[in-house]
């Protein structure tokens, strides 16, 4: 009886308690990283601004939805489409065709790189390579 | 095998349950996958793991524990094994840090075989460490590449992680290497387990399920990145909402994204009640953190009976008088 008395007090004791709590203070702090860091303030979501000749064209090449999520698989399809089989001409669903180039047709609309491109792209903490070759304000000839 | 089924049936139900209710229950449902069964999730995993570990710092360690590998430091002129038996807490700290972040002990698993004569040998058995290894480190840099999504401005390390992961640059949106090498890698165990007769015969539902539920996590991440697209600047709003306390539901991130979050959240409220608590034990394994230093340190059983003794010392104090008196030799006079 008095053992057992004793064994249940023995249990509410934490040993090496300095070494643990340390511990767990780490591991709370390494954990709640991102709430820290933010200060509870969050960023503003990014709106990529329209050039005056996008907002005329209404319409991209295909619809915005698709655009947003798709529109660097639509890239990586055109580069592969012109520098391996030598095709340049896009025809969308609405049967309107396009040059296939970044440089001359999408940035001819979108010609905002900054306000329009690197808004997302930074927010997101993407880097496309893209812009290792085609450059800001372009005009291939 | 019904363990192993009856765990991928568990995970395909908590799929379809979070993709039909974010595709078609809309806000409502969106509300409950993205932001209250997170914060839930995250609660229970944090109090969890305190609890565990808080609960396993109140269990007292009866006996110090010498009989790890290697040579315990004796007589100056046996050389000891001073990280498999460490006498000092520096040495504690390497034997720690290997086994933390080398699985030096899982590294020494061999495989015992009867070859003709009849000869046993002992044969290194690699892969098990090679995998555990490429689990934890390709899981660890999918976690802090999962950053991006949390912080904002993104820190600098984040983006040179994210860069030397896609260093491939294969296909755009680019693959990440820790993606498939974490998807690999959980593969490779769970086919283990049942592929594997006697490591099948050992596993129980609480193994196959964290498996297939890693292998969901990872699964429905690569397929967001490439194939199922999601609105990436909604994901992260949904993100920064919850780590900033001002939550938000984006619309149109698509079904997979839910999936995604709660099949995380699943796993993190699971966390403290499973056995991934071995994030925590780890640290708290008496052969791994006890210095080998018993001929030198004497440990003391914490829950030891108070037991009344009554030494030499005492006795002879007690009865010198009547032992002189019969002869009897006495260490004080």
């Amino acid at each position: 009886m008095s053992q057992n008395n004793h064994h249940d007090k023995e249990e509410k004791k934490m040993y090496n308690k300095g070494e643990v709590i340390t511990g767990l203070v780490l591991f709370a702090v390494i954990f709640a990283f991102p709430f820290w860091y933010n200060m509870g303030k969050a960023a503003p979501v990014p709106e990529p601004v329209l050039t005056e000749q996008a907002k005329a064209a209404k319409e991209c090449i295909k619809p915005k939805a698709l655009m947003k999520t798709d529109h660097m698989q639509i890239l990586n399809d055109w580069r592969n489409s012109v520098a391996r089989d030598r095709n340049r001409i896009y025809v969308n669903s609405s049967n309107k065709e396009f040059d296939m180039s970044l440089s001359n047709n999408c940035l001819d609309c979108h010609s905002n790189k900054a306000e329009f491109c690197d808004k997302c792209h930074t927010y997101a903490s993407v880097s496309p390579y893209c812009w290792d070759c085609h450059i800001d304000k372009p005009k291939e000839k | 095998m019904i363990k192993c089924m009856f765990s991928l049936t568990v995970v395909i139900i908590l799929a379809v349950l979070a993709f039909v209710g974010a595709e078609t229950a809309g806000f409502k449902a969106q509300f409950l996958f993205g932001i209250a069964i997170p914060y839930a999730a995250l609660l229970i995993f944090v109090i969890g793991v305190l609890n565990r570990v808080i609960g396993w710092a109140r269990s007292p360690v009866p006996f110090a524990i010498p009989s790890t590998c290697g040579q315990q430091k004796s007589l100056p002129w046996i050389k000891p094994a001073n990280l498999d038996n460490p006498t000092t807490t520096g040495g504690v700290f390497g034997r720690m840090f290997l086994e933390v972040f080398l699985f030096r002990s899982l590294f020494r698993n061999t495989k015992t075989q009867l070859s003709e004569g009849p000869k046993i040998s002992f044969n290194l058995e690699i892969f098990l460490w090679l995998a555990a290894i490429a689990f934890h480190a390709s899981f660890f840099t999918v976690l802090a590449r999962h950053l991006r999504l949390f912080t904002e401005p993104v820190p600098s390390v984040i983006q040179l992680l994210e860069k030397v992961d896609g260093m491939l640059q294969v296909g755009v949106p680019g693959i990440l290497l820790s993606g498939f090498v974490l998807l690999a890698a959980v593969s490779y165990l769970l086919l283990r387990r049942i592929i594997e007769p006697q490591v099948n015969y050992i596993s129980l539902t609480q193994d196959y399920f964290p498996l297939f539920l890693i292998i969901g996590i990872a699964a429905s991440g690569i397929l967001m990145r490439h194939i199922f697209k999601i609105d990436v600047i909604g994901a992260k709003q949904l993100a920064m909402g919850l780590v900033t306390f001002h939550p938000t539901i984006p619309e149109g991130i698509g079904g997979i994204f839910y999936v995604h979050v709660f099949f995380v959240s699943v796993l993190l409220a699971y966390f403290p009640f499973s056995k991934l608590m071995h994030m925590g034990g780890i640290f708290m394994s008496p052969t791994r953190n006890l210095p080998g230093n018993t001929r030198a340190v004497r440990h003391v059983n914490p829950w030891n009976y108070p037991v009344h003794t009554h030494t030499y010392e005492e006795y002879e104090e007690e009865f010198r008088g009547k032992m002189i008196e019969a002869g009897l030799p006495v260490e004080k006079e």
